[in-house]
């Protein structure tokens, strides 16, 4: 079950980010911004190859006794950052995978608008993440 | 605040207006916001409401009171009739008609004005007609601006009465009604229910001149350019235009307003079930939303750009946030651009904010585009909610309806209501994507080899070797290969299964000229039967089958090599019916056919020989590197042979010839960087062929000699052998006559010929195959000798 997902920016500041727990909001966000650091090292890593070769899942970043998170960057270097509980362990990869693809989808959705500025606050996310965290609940 | 005194009238529209805006049941006091909802119905400039606001002591107090919520809307009416706000005008202001508040729904108002008016002592029907649904407090700001009306039918001066009934009317003009919200009859608020205004506004308008002078107004206001309209939205000074032209069109309208009334009633009864639904867009609002669409983009089932929907939106002066909620809401397909339907829904919206109402969750059904494609009718009032209940992707609907905001609570059930299903009025602009994807999808050109998944022939064969021939013979058509231009173009017309005959009559005209023309049959059969050509791979009827690859030295006995040899021998500069057209340079096809290659056949391609074909586009832009091909003799069978496998199956695409050679030969050139180099060689020829480039030649031979000489030492003498033959039989290419559809016997024999060619031909490929794959396996094993000795070496 995702307890927090977050969309950051290219220049890593966050546009969306939630949690399902609303107490201990603070750690998540400071979970999310250190695995940011997990995630450059994980582009620059594969930065070698071409960009497009480079996938987009990044798979699980780094485990904490409590939770694990995983990571998707795109090629616009907008990062999704997903905290699921460890407890959960029927979630698998694919799980995970198809969690992505939808925050994408709907990531390009709320681009497509044209009143939504690039770098903005992203407003429209919530009914899709709410749905996909009690779903994967 | 001095007290206030209220008519009975005035006393149950209050309570009614104030247990209507206190939604928390306080009964004490009034929520602001639907105090403020209350008052922007009001339609009176926003300076007025504060004053008013001020006045009733509701800004002192911070809150809406009962008694300021009283004191405000008496001063409400009294604004509304044009007299100057002042404290005591609550009370000096004599037969004040009570405050209108225009509500979107229209029908509502004129179901509630009906009963109103019907019923003089209505004030218990009142009651019973406050709306409950949307709590927009529309329903009793109809009802009660109807009853107004009813009241200020002598009321000369009072001008918004007329504006008032007339505005309901008008639907379209929700920019228009947010302008005049003064006092203009524009339907502002009849964006919703429009249904009912709808047809009331009409008979209504027909029957005044003074709806005339609104409708100039109004009209005046539509054709504007957007941005008129926009700006208009927070503008009051045109309300003051609008205003003067009132009281001229007021008598006219209150004389009406009785039948207007009346037929309101039974408007309103037909409309019963319409306007229940708030988002309806009645026909006026649509007709109002097209216009604006086509200012944009003229093209009705085209796309408004997502950038210019984004200005135009914008001059409606919505917070961004907003905007973006409405975008999020409408662009149903979610690809950036709005189509009619999606435009009229954001357009809707957008009104619908602007007249204070809250923006659904979900997309009412009715805003929802119609995914069916369905003829435009003039009833859009019905949307088709239903329709894109049903037709709308999986995730809009039902979930829509149980999510609608509370405004529309009421109304999902009804919006199913029957009379929704009969008008699918409009295409779906979905659909309408949907469908254009496909279309855009599917070639417009019928010929496309789309059409026919079968793979072009693999081989070039003759379709190349057509086109060579046409290129070389250009403009000539007196050419013998004329005629063969003119059969496969009937070939290209007929079935290729059929047209064999023909075919082979055009083959042999091919394949019997000289070389060149040899090479431009299929050139001309390829050109024009590039479909056929992809049929062909499979068909006998195909271009003329590559020539047959020059016959190696007999490795094998067949009696048909043999007599490739001899015809090839023979018919050197010599035209013999039925001889091999083209030397078969590499048994292209796939196919087993047996009977050696002479392509000179193409016939004997259509008979199966595709594989000729395929080696014969090569040989023919090869005539002139004959010479060439015939120096490798020790390369040129198994390099042709190659080739031709390698053509034939690379060749599907070579149609288009020049293109297809280049990345053939370098498929083939990467195929055979693993091979000898006579797959390096065969492909050298197969460019030739194909891109007619008379560069590749001349490399190919060097590279052949070079790379045979380094390594297939081995294997030279065989391929001396089948160079040989092969060479015979390019060599006798040339002189390959043409006669058109002369000898339909020759033709046969020869394509039986060539089809014992390619069985010979295929065998000694695989031969050739198996001499490779053991050179590889030596040379594998001698390398790894290397690497063990080598440390050694070092040492």
């Amino acid at each position: 079950m995702a307890v927090c997902i977050a969309v950051i920016a290219k220049e890593n500041y966050p546009l969306y980010i939630r949690s399902t727990p609303t107490e201990n909001e603070l750690k998540f966000h400071y979970m999310v911004h250190t695995s940011l650091d997990v995630v450059d090292e994980k582009i620059s890593a594969m930065g070698k190859a071409l960009v497009d070769q480079r996938e987009l899942y990044l798979g699980l970043l780094y485990p904490t006794e409590d939770y694990k998170v995983y990571g998707y960057v795109t090629n616009s270097k907008v990062k999704f950052v997903m905290v699921v509980d460890s407890s959960n362990t029927a979630l698998r990869d694919n799980e995970i995978r198809s969690m992505f693809r939808k925050l994408h989808n709907s990531y390009t959705d709320v681009m497509c608008n044209p009143f939504y500025n690039p770098g903005d606050r992203i407003q429209a996310f919530d009914n899709m993440v709410t749905s996909m965290m009690i779903q994967v609940c | 605040m001095e007290g206030l005194t209220l008519s009975d009238a005035e006393q149950k529209y209050y309570s009614d207006l104030f247990s209507y805006c206190d939604i928390e049941s306080t009964k004490k006091v009034v929520v602001n916001g639907r105090v403020l909802e209350l008052f922007r119905a009001a339609q009176l400039p926003n300076d007025v409401v504060l004053q008013i606001m001020e006045l009733c002591g509701a800004t002192r107090l911070g809150y809406f009171g009962r008694s300021q919520f009283y004191i405000a809307l008496k001063l409400v009416a009294v604004a509304q009739s044009g007299f100057p706000l002042r404290v005591e005008s609550i009370n000096t202001v004599k037969d004040l008609p009570l405050p209108r508040f225009v509500a979107s729904k229209n029908e509502q108002e004129s179901r509630h004005a009906a009963s109103y008016s019907s019923d003089s002592e209505n004030q218990g029907s009142y009651s019973g007609v406050i709306p409950p649904p949307p709590g927009r407090g529309q329903v009793k700001k109809g009802s009660v601006s109807h009853d107004t009306v009813q009241p200020r039918t002598s009321a000369d001066a009072q001008e918004p009465a007329s504006p008032v009934v007339s505005p309901q009317q008008s639907p379209p003009t929700s920019p228009h009604t947010w302008r005049k919200h003064s006092r203009h009859p524009s339907g502002g608020n009849s964006e919703r229910p429009l249904a009912g205004p709808g047809p009331f506004w009409s008979p209504f308008g027909e029957a005044q001149s003074g709806s005339s002078a609104g409708d100039a107004v109004w009209s005046g206001h539509s054709p504007p350019p957007p941005q008129e309209n926009w700006v208009s939205f927070a503008d009051t000074p045109p309300t003051s235009t609008l205003l003067t032209m009132h009281p001229a069109s007021v008598q006219d309208q209150t004389t009406v307003r009785t039948v207007a009334s009346a037929t309101t009633a039974i408007e309103i009864r037909r409309q019963s079930s319409s306007y229940d639904d708030p988002w309806k867009i009645t026909d006026e609002q649509r007709q109002y939303y097209v216009n604006q669409f086509k200012t944009i983009q003229p093209d009705l089932n085209g796309f408004i750009p997502g950038s210019a929907a984004k200005e135009f939106f914008t001059k409606s002066k919505l917070p961004i946030l907003e905007l973006s909620h409405i975008w999020e809401l409408s662009d149903f397909d979610k690809d950036g651009a709005l189509t009619l339907d999606e435009f009229c829904a954001a357009f809707h919206l957008v009104v619908a904010r602007k007249n204070g109402y809250d923006l659904p969750e979900k997309l009412p059904e009715s805003l929802m585009p119609k995914l069916i494609d369905l003829e435009d009718s003039a009833d859009v009032g019905d949307q088709p909610g239903e329709v894109g209940y049903s037709g709308s992707p999986a995730e809009a609907p039902p979930s829509k309806s149980p999510s609608m905001p509370s405004l529309n609570q009421t109304w999902p059930e009804l919006n199913q209501s029957s009379e929704q299903w009969e008008t699918f009025s409009e295409r779906s602009s979905s659909s309408q994507t949907l469908t254009q994807f496909d279309s855009n999808i599917a070639p417009a050109d019928p010929d496309t080899a789309i059409v026919h998944p079968v793979p072009i022939r693999m081989t070039p064969s003759k379709i190349h070797m057509q086109e060579m021939e046409l290129k070389r013979t250009g403009s000539d058509h007196t050419n013998p290969t004329s005629p063969l231009l003119v059969k496969p173009s009937d070939l290209l017309e007929e079935n290729k299964i059929n047209s064999s005959v023909k075919f082979a009559s055009g083959n042999t005209v091919d394949g019997y000229s000289s070389s060149d023309s040899f090479t431009s049959d299929p050139e001309q059969i390829g050109s024009n039967v590039t479909r056929q050509r992809s049929h062909s791979g499979t068909s006998p009827d195909n271009t003329a089958p590559p020539p047959p690859p020059p016959r190696p030295q007999p490795s094998h006995s067949r009696s048909s090599s043999l007599d490739m040899n001899r015809t090839f021998t023979v018919t050197t500069g010599q035209q013999q019916a039925g001889v091999v057209a083209h030397p078969p340079a590499v048994p292209p096809r796939p196919q087993p056919s047996q009977a050696p290659g002479p392509a000179v056949h193409r016939p004997v391609d259509a008979d199966g020989l595709i594989t000729h074909t395929s080696t014969s586009p090569q040989q023919i832009p090869e005539q002139p590197n004959f010479a060439d091909f015939s120096q490798f003799e020790v390369f040129a069978a198994s390099n042709v042979n190659d080739e031709q496998d390698d053509e034939a199956e690379k060749h599907p695409e070579v149609l288009p010839a020049e293109k297809a050679s280049d990345p053939a030969s370098s498929l083939r050139v990467a195929k055979t960087d693993s091979k000898t180099e006579e797959k390096t060689a065969a492909s050298a020829p197969a460019n030739v062929s194909k891109g007619t480039t008379p560069l590749a030649p001349p490399p190919k031979p060097v590279r052949r000699r070079l790379k045979s000489e380094d390594e297939l030492r081995p294997e030279v003498d065989e391929h001396t052998q089948k160079t040989g033959v092969l060479a015979a039989v390019l060599a006798s290419q040339p002189s390959i006559p043409r006669s058109v559809g002369k000898d339909k016997k020759a033709i046969q024999a020869s394509i039986r010929r060539n089809k014992e060619t390619n069985t010979v031909l295929a065998r000694l490929n695989s031969e050739l195959q198996q001499q490779l794959k053991d050179v590889l396996e030596e040379r594998i094993s001698l390398e790894v000798q290397l690497e063990q000795l080598r440390p050694f070496s070092h040492l």
